[in-house]
């Protein structure tokens, strides 16, 4: 019953969300709808008992992603309004409505088949935590591993890509500095 | 209707993954193309969730967990390029990439 209305009100939350995020032209009405909608799917994780990635959702997406995509914002012009293509609505709602069902298709096909096993089964007496601590740094050891390094392969490419003339301090500058900096930006574009 | 099951979240997960798809089809400005991806990937990990809840295997919590790593990643260099192309360009709509279509 309970788990229920909770499921009900958090998919409605969400689908309401991300509706917003898809349809707004408003780039930062979008951002908060997008943070929001991520909150609201952590819920569905603590529903299905899988704490530590609910934790996670919150820790990655709300706290690093978003606050990523709000740092990114500010280098863009996000106060105008964004255009939208234009094209034929019945098509694009139509065939996004069949990929989704094929996607479901295809992760469902291996399910109804009957020899299904559990392949890392749930231990008795140990907390979620405990449980993807275990296979986390057992069988999926390697995985994990690679992981951190795409992590640090990501983190030094955001560094370099992102961090041009950065060791340039406008703080400390003068405006003559800024202004001669700035047409130098300019020459360097245009030609 | 009051007892959720695994396909109640099957649903859902392909509802979040419809618009999902209806924003990477309908959006112009990379940004909000990013925002799409998100919810596509959010989509996705709901499905995972549910389907290692429901039958006591923790592999789709793995790999939601590994989906979450890529997100972050595909987030941060993304990001980085679309600052370096906006410096260069003053706008981030798609229109304007296609510059190497000759």
């Amino acid at each position: 019953m309970f788990e229920a209305i909770a499921f009900y009100l958090f998919a409605f939350l969400t689908i309401a969300m991300f509706f917003i995020v898809v349809t707004t032209s408003q780039a930062l009405y979008a951002l908060s709808a997008l943070a929001a909608g991520m909150i609201f799917i952590s819920a569905f994780f603590f529903i299905l008992g899988a704490d530590f990635l609910g934790a996670i959702q919150i820790i990655v997406y709300t706290g690093a992603v978003m606050a990523l995509y709000a740092f990114g914002m500010m280098f863009f012009d996000t106060t105008r309004s964004v255009k939208e293509k234009q094209g034929n609505k019945f098509i694009v709602v139509g065939m996004s409505a069949v990929a989704a069902i094929l996607v479901v298709l295809i992760f469902s096909a291996p399910m109804i088949s009957t020899n299904m096993t559990a392949f890392y089964p749930s231990v008795a007496g140990a907390g979620n935590t405990q449980e993807v601590g275990m296979v986390l740094f057992t069988k999926y050891l390697i995985p994990f591993e690679l992981a951190a390094v795409m992590l640090l392969v990501a983190m030094v490419s955001g560094i370099v890509l992102a961090g041009k003339k950065m060791d340039a301090s406008l703080t400390l500058m003068n405006a003559q500095e800024i202004a001669e900096m700035k047409n130098e930006t300019i020459n360097k574009v245009n030609t | 209707m009051m007892e959720i099951g695994l396909n109640h979240y099957l649903v859902l997960s392909t509802i979040l993954f419809a618009i999902g798809l209806v924003g990477v089809m309908r959006r112009k400005n990379i940004l909000l193309l990013f925002f799409a991806t998100e919810i596509l990937l959010n989509s996705v990990n709901i499905a995972f969730a549910a389907i290692s809840h429901y039958y006591g295997d923790l592999t789709g919590q793995m790999f939601a967990f590994f989906v979450i790593a890529i997100a972050a990643s595909e987030v941060a260099v993304g990001l980085g390029l679309l600052i370096v192309w906006y410096k260069r360009h003053g706008n981030i709509d798609l229109d304007n990439l296609s510059t190497m279509k000759g």
